[in-house]
């Protein structure tokens, strides 16, 4: 049992070698070569995802960064518009009331100058009158002699003649 | 495994009672089939006559049934009587002498059997045209005179180179074949989409061929010098395992493949060419004039490292061999057990059986671990010898 024959042997070797060289060509080489393909594209699916994913959370940083920023930004403009308002809103009442005063003034001194010219006019007015009534009283206390001498009698008596 | 029995042997026994050989023939169709054509045999007078002196003898049994044959031998009918009838298949004889190649049917030698005495032991032979054939090997005859011994007992026949292509021969066929169909098909999916998960058949080889590239491989060989080494040893687990395998398939013969010795000398002889041709320079300064070791010590050592070439691939022959072969014989002895116990008594008979019908069915487990082990275990083996042949000088 425990004899090699020689038949055995060369029909082993031819058999062996044929499966060696059969399987080599017909099922190793492909089969090995996809499963190298199939890893590498494994590793390099899981690299990209990966990367995909680290890209992702970096976008999403960043839109969350920028939408802070937007956030930021509107309440500096609401702040800005809200201030803009106010100012505006100050300036105008400001205005306003300058202008109102000015107005005010300006009506207080047509009061005056109304007032004053219409004070002069009574003022001459008067005097006119007073003028035409002393004229009339005049005319009328000198028509008769003695009343002139009368007066001017008694102006010689108030009159201290030193 | 061979669990097939030649009932020809049974029938040698004096069984005590028709229903105990009635089971015993039931227990027996467990392990044999009826496949193939009957052949009437035509035993020469010596044969008959020798019949009732045989008594059961459980090592020639469990030899016979694991040594190579020119037979695919399944199943014998009618044992012992007028009718009795071989089913086998017949392989063919080529034998090759000084008067050319010669080719026959190994029926006609079964069907010419004799009985001779060595040793005090009867044994069989067989004969056909100028040859004789005794323990499946092939002498030429002189004459008529059939198989010459000497006093010893030695054979004095001339030897005449044997070419058959034997069971174990076969085996090797079907499991080429097997690799084949299975390797072959699974590459076509690999071709025909690389990028996708395997399925059916693929998605069973893919894992152990993955095992063998990841596990064996790599760690003995190292990463970037594997791959040119890769298609050698999934040829060689591959090989190993199914042929294994095909052991273990009751019913069709009881190949033993990897434990025939010219087989496995075969793979080791390639493994033994291949780690030598493939041999760097460390690997040879190490063998030749081992760096670091004084000289004293060198002259013992280096006759060591050379016997050592060789007793590596030889290690590994007989390892394969004689593994697969004891759990032939493991399950082949309780099998024998059966009938030396029926011999005694109908109940041993019963008795003897049922247990050994559980040891077998345990032994068949183990078994089936063995195939796997035997074959690992010789691949990572021949991965580490071709990893030490080609390793790089490392500097410490």
């Amino acid at each position: 049992m425990l004899s090699a024959g020689l038949g055995t042997i060369i029909w082993t070797s031819i058999a062996f070698l044929t499966v060696l060289f059969l399987l080599g060509k017909m099922a190793w080489k492909p089969m090995l070569k996809s499963l190298k393909e199939r890893e590498d594209f494994i590793t390099n699916s899981i690299k990209s995802a990966e990367s995909a994913n680290n890209q992702l959370s970096q976008l999403k940083a960043e839109n969350e960064k920028l939408l802070a920023e937007a956030r930021m930004e509107r309440e500096k403009i609401l702040k800005e518009a809200r201030e803009t308002g106010e100012d505006i809103l100050s300036k105008a009442r400001k205005a306003s009331v300058e202008e109102e005063q000015r107005i005010l003034a300006k009506a207080k001194q047509e009061i005056e100058n109304e007032k004053a010219a219409a004070i002069a006019e009574l003022k001459s007015q008067v005097v006119s009158l007073s003028i035409d009534m002393a004229e009339k009283l005049l005319k009328r206390e000198f028509e008769s002699k003695e009343n002139q001498v009368k007066l001017v009698e008694e102006n010689l008596k108030s009159a201290t003649l030193n | 495994m061979t669990i097939r029995i030649k009932i020809a042997e049974l029938q040698k026994f004096k069984l005590k009672s028709i229903i105990n050989r009635k089971v015993l023939l039931l227990l027996f169709t467990l392990f044999s089939f009826n496949l193939f054509a009957e052949h009437d045999i035509n035993s020469d007078s010596t044969t008959t006559e020798n019949k009732h002196e045989n008594k059961f003898d459980a090592g020639t049994f469990i030899m016979h049934h694991i040594a190579d044959a020119h037979q695919i031998h399944f199943f014998t009918l009618n044992e012992g009587k007028e009718n009795e009838k071989h089913f086998s298949i017949y392989l063919p004889i080529i034998i090759k002498d000084q008067n050319g190649i010669n080719v026959y049917s190994s029926s006609n030698f079964y069907h010419h059997s004799h009985t001779i005495e060595i040793n005090g032991k009867h044994q069989h032979y067989y004969s056909y045209n100028n040859y004789v054939m005794f323990d499946e090997k092939i002498y030429k005859a002189e004459g008529d005179k059939g198989l010459m011994l000497d006093g010893a007992g030695k054979i004095l026949n001339q030897s005449v180179l044997d070419l058959s292509p034997t069971k174990s021969i076969i085996g090797i066929l079907i499991t080429i074949i097997l690799l084949l169909l299975m390797f072959g098909s699974a590459a076509v999916k690999y071709k025909k989409n690389p990028l996708k998960a395997p399925t059916g058949l693929q998605a069973w080889l893919e894992p152990m061929v993955l095992f063998i590239r990841d596990e064996v491989a790599i760690p003995s060989i190292g990463k970037d010098k594997a791959d040119r080494f890769v298609p050698f040893l999934l040829t060689t687990f591959f090989f190993i395992w199914l042929a294994n395998l095909l052991g273990l398939i009751p019913f069709i013969g009881g190949f033993n493949v990897m434990g025939t010795i010219g087989v496995t000398l075969v793979l080791a002889t390639v493994v033994f060419i291949i780690t030598n041709i493939n041999g760097k320079s460390h690997y040879w300064t190490h063998i030749l004039w081992p760096p670091g070791v004084p000289f004293p010590i060198k002259l013992i050592l280096v006759p060591i490292e050379i016997i050592s070439i060789f007793m590596k691939p030889m290690v590994l022959m007989i390892r394969l061999t004689a593994n697969i072969t004891a759990g032939h014989i493991i399950i082949l002895a309780f099998t024998c057990l059966v009938f030396i116990f029926g011999q005694q008594s109908a109940g041993a008979g019963y008795g003897a059986g049922i247990g050994s019908v559980l040891f077998m069915v345990f032994m068949y487990f183990i078994e089936l671990l063995v195939t796997f082990l035997q074959a690992y275990v010789f691949t990572l083996l021949t991965a580490m010898y071709f990893g030490s042949a080609i390793e790089e000088p490392h500097h410490h």
